[in-house]
């Protein structure tokens, strides 16, 4: 077993935060988490600034760095980059070659196509400006950094941990949920096992027959293995009820329901330009309630307790508020000064720079020294340790 | 604390009950070993005590099965939680979460248990079977020893006065096996639980019970009694108590240390017959000396396949390294080493189904990796650790015709050899529904369809009982004297005994031991059968050499 090692400092500019902050090491709140990068994703779809929009991936890349751990799901924000860059190239090709005409200096004459009449105002290639680019860059970059905040909450939260914290009404769909993710990997091997096992039959793995015989020993596995697990869960004490009155159940799923059909006629209303805002949000507002207290209801009926569940304390609070602090001095930005965070892109030199947005994207970096560093956790680790050799000396 | 009524019990798609008019009763702090042949319904006796029978598996229950007070027909599994904790027969189909801690967190969450309670619960389990180290381990990166105590473990937590155990140690190496029945016995001892055990290899748990539930056959009555009463007449008994029967030796001594201890009149005697015999005729003594018979019952010892450093790695990890093999016509030879040592990656390399980074492999001179599906099956068949993989048919009859199109061999070959090896095996039967060892004899038959030159073996004895072990041992002995040269790899060290001539130790990917299976099991204490360690230091492994060379004298 490797020792949780507690001394070493962490990579680059982080490795002072070890020592200010002193705390006990810890995974930080998934919820936590999932605020943060959504409040940084708000503010960055928000955000037609170039310089800002690059910060604020930067500030979002310096806090996984910092507070990811070694499990698998920690390398996803490189792969959310990844997609990024695809959308930024896919994103500026199709706004410059079938973009309207845009004013600017001309930096290229593609050939263009004649579109009839009736769609007018649409070209295909044509010249394309500087302007042009500039506005589909940075629109892709909009775009990027969205989907880089998402991967930061990605790589940052335990996604085991935040279905833990479902609240108990939804915790058997929890369960389905782990219980799926387990199962693919040994499914695969399975399928590999018995791929091997046809050529000792002395049959050749081509053909859709084929497939049709490997399918049979597998799923035949996978369901004896399900019915055995289901048996094991439930001797030991897996869906074990309080008892509940008729009444409760009724009220409880009348309350979850209602809500929901709330919910949904609230989204519909609020996408729906033609009614009024407030009505639509005073809709969401009460199905919200309602749905919650349903499922709090509901909840009642499941005696489960949580071992050591995770804490919501002051790093929480940190994280979230810096994240609230940038998406607040964003929107202010923008509505007291939107030239400022919707500059005129070309010429470059004349981007301004926001203090405020600026210092607010500044401060969701707090995360990445202020909260407790992940314990080292070996649960991830994929290597299995050497077991003490005790036969050696009995040979 | 179990309390079985005249309890009947019966599956919904069979005519006959499994077990007819069940009177037990197991009171507290006691270790209660359930035996019997495969299929007699050990599991369905366990599964009975909690309700899983037949709330989880469907069949009808008559009579009454009280546990703690309360009553199987009123109480569902879950229900039960509190009071049994039942580790069944493969630890990974339990395993809900996928880290050690939560694992054993798991069933006080079922339970409501408040925060602190489960802590100071987490961390007595973790010390209770040591499992301090692993808390923060994945599941997936644990031995088997290791899973089996994390199993226990998690059912331990909510505190059961009763623990329902499945053939704990069936996956198990010895060493690891140990490990668990060591665990088993301080529970016992310690802490007052009240066990329920269920194993086929009694070897090493026979001395443990306190009493013995023996189940005879399907809807016969079953027998309790103390270890001792029980194994004087059981239809299952590991070599110990052979010995003492063949001895005749009363009480029956359970434990090898009760066996040396009564032996030594047996061990002289022995020892004379052995001088006498040896110095009456060299002839005879080969055929009486009990293992030196087998060495030398091999008529052709032409090398049938060779292996010449052989790597195998599996993403960068080494499994095998370097490995010098010679495998010999009329040879059985037992592939012995810990869960993990590399026996399968080496079967499954031999047949090509693993590639190997390095060395060759070469079977009658082919490369079976390179050979076609085909001609593979008449050069290397491999009877996998679960011979279920090679079964895709609706019966029988299906599958044997299938493996005789395979092979390209003249229909009814791999029925033929079905009725020789087990006559039993009815034609018409889907292969799901058989036993464990029918199976494996199904299996066995259908990849000799095609008169492989080297057959190999992997873990074959898992779940069969002692008569079907001896059933296998001579047939592969059987094959092997007609000339097939034949690899086991187990960790049933009384079935390497019994069935091979040739042993090797596979440590860390490296050969560390080869040589003849007499010599090799008698010099490891890890490995030696109990009649090696009883007559030590007489060569003799099995029952049957010492009853070869008692009646040898005689005749």
């Amino acid at each position: 077993m490797r020792a949780p090692d507690v001394t070493t400092p962490r990579r680059g500019i982080f490795a002072f935060s070890e020592t200010w902050v002193g705390l006990r090491p810890r995974a930080v709140h998934p919820g936590a988490w999932w605020a943060w990068a959504v409040c940084l994703a708000i503010a960055a779809s928000r955000i037609h600034h170039p310089l800002l929009l690059a910060l604020l991936v930067a500030v979002a890349g310096s806090v996984v760095m910092a507070r990811r751990t070694d499990a698998p799901w920690s390398r996803s924000f490189t792969l959310f980059l990844r997609i990024g860059l695809v959308v930024i190239a896919i994103r500026t090709i199709a706004q410059t070659v079938f973009g309207v005409p845009s004013p600017g200096r001309v930096l290229v004459t593609l050939p263009s196509v004649e579109l009839p009449g009736w769609a007018a105002g649409i070209a295909i290639g044509g010249p394309i400006t500087d302007t042009a680019l500039a506005v589909a860059l940075t629109d892709g970059m909009r775009l990027a950094a969205v989907l880089a905040c998402i991967g930061a909450a990605n790589a940052l939260a335990n996604p085991k941990r935040m279905l833990a914290s479902l609240p108990a009404a939804l915790y058997e769909v929890g369960v389905a949920v782990v219980i799926a993710l387990s199962f693919a990997p040994s499914l695969a091997t399975s399928v590999q096992r018995v791929r091997a096992a046809r050529r000792l039959r002395g049959r050749n793995d081509h053909g859709i027959a084929g497939w049709f015989e490997v399918a049979v020993p597998v799923i035949d596995d996978a369901l004896a293995r399900s019915l055995s697990l289901a048996a094991a869960m439930d001797a030991r004490g897996y869906g074990r009820t309080l008892p509940m009155t008729p009444r409760a159940r009724r009220q409880s799923s009348t309350l979850l329901l209602t809500g929901l059909a709330g919910l949904t006629v609230g989204v519909v209303a609020l996408l729906n330009a033609q009614l009024a805002t407030e009505w639509s949000l005073a809709t969401l507002g009460i199905s919200i309630i309602l749905a919650v207290t349903g499922i709090r209801l509901a909840g009642h009926r499941s005696p489960r307790s949580r071992y050591r569940p995770d804490p919501w304390a002051t790093a929480e609070w940190v994280t979230i508020c810096s994240g609230a602090i940038t998406v607040a001095a964003v929107i202010v930005t923008s509505a007291i000064a939107p030239r400022m965070i919707q500059p005129v892109l070309i010429p470059m030199s004349s981007w301004p720079l926001p203090w405020l947005a600026t210092g607010g994207i500044l401060v969701a970096m707090l995360p990445g020294f202020a909260t407790p560093r992940p314990a080292d956790n070996a649960a991830q680790a994929s290597v299995s340790p050497p077991r003490i050799a005790r036969w050696e000396s009995a040979t | 604390m179990i309390r079985f009524e005249s309890v009947t019990m019966r599956y919904p798609d069979s005519d006959a009950p499994t077990l007819a008019n069940v009177d037990l009763q197991i009171s507290e702090a006691e270790l209660c070993l359930v035996v019997g042949r495969t299929g007699t319904g050990k599991t369905t006796l366990l599964k009975a005590i909690n309700g899983l029978f037949p709330h989880f598996t469907g069949g009808t229950l008559t009579g009454r099965i009280t546990v703690a007070g309360r009553s199987t027909a009123d109480h569902l599994p879950r229900e039960f939680a509190d009071v049994i904790g039942m580790v069944g027969q493969d630890p990974n189909d339990g395993f809900v979460t996928d880290i050690v801690e939560e694992e054993l967190a798991y069933g006080m969450e079922s339970l409501g248990l408040a925060g602190t309670v489960m802590r100071r619960r987490v961390e007595e389990t973790l010390d209770i079977l040591g499992l301090v180290d692993l808390r923060h381990r994945a599941l997936s990166t644990l031995s088997g020893g290791e899973r089996q105590r994390v199993a226990i473990g998690s059912v331990l937590t909510t505190h059961p006065s009763v623990l329902v155990l499945d053939e704990p140690t069936s996956a198990l190496d010895p060493p690891a096996a140990d490990e668990v029945l060591a665990v088993l016995q301080r529970l016992v001892h310690d802490l007052g639980l009240t066990v329920v055990l269920a194993e086929h290899r009694l070897e090493r748990v026979v001395h443990l019970a306190d009493t013995m539930v023996h189940l005879t056959g399907v809807g016969q009555p079953i027998e309790v009694g103390t270890p001792a009463d029980i194994m004087a007449t059981s239809s299952v008994a590991p070599p110990v108590i052979e010995l003492g029967r063949l001895a005749g030796w009363h009480p029956l001594p359970l434990s090898v240390r009760d066996a040396r201890r009564r032996a030594t009149g047996l061990t002289t005697d022995l020892r004379t017959r052995r001088a006498a015999s040896s110095t009456e005729n060299s002839d005879r003594n080969a055929t009486s000396a009990g293992l030196l018979n087998r060495a030398s019952a091999a008529v052709d010892r032409k090398v049938v396949g060779q292996i010449r450093g052989l790597t195998v790695a599996y993403g960068g990890k080494p499994v095998l390294h370097g490995i010098d093999l010679d495998l010999l016509a009329g040879q059985v030879m037992a592939v012995m080493g810990r869960n993990g040592a590399g026996k399968s990656s080496l079967l499954r390399a031999i047949v090509g189904a693993t590639q190997h980074q390095r060395g060759t492999v070469s079977v009658t001179g082919h490369d079976p990796a390179t050979l076609p599906a085909h001609r593979l099956v008449r050069t290397v068949g491999l009877v996998p650790q679960d011979p279920s993989d090679l079964l895709y048919a609706e019966s029988v009859d299906a599958e044997c015709a299938a493996a005789d199109r395979d092979a390209g061999t003249p229909a009814g070959t791999c029925r033929g050899l079905v009725e020789q090896l087990m006559p039993s095996i009815s034609g018409s039967v889907h292969p799901r529904d058989l036993s464990e060892g029918q199976r494996l004899i199904l299996v066995l038959a259908i990849v000799m369809t095609g008169s492989p030159a080297l057959l190999l073996l992997d873990e074959p004895t898992r779940g069969l009982d002692y008569p079907s072990k001896r059933t296998l041992a001579a047939i592969l002995q059987d094959l092997a004297n007609r000339g097939h040269a034949v690899v086991v790899a187990t960790h049933d060290v009384e079935f390497a005994a019994t069935a091979s001539d040739r042993t090797i130790v596979l440590a860390d990917g490296e050969i560390v031991v080869d040589g003849p299976t007499a010599e090799v099991v008698v010099a490891s204490p890890a490995f030696a059968p109990q009649i090696a360690k009883i007559l030590a230091p007489l060569p003799l492994l099995t029952v049957d050499d010492v009853r070869a060379l008692l009646e040898d004298e005689v005749a």
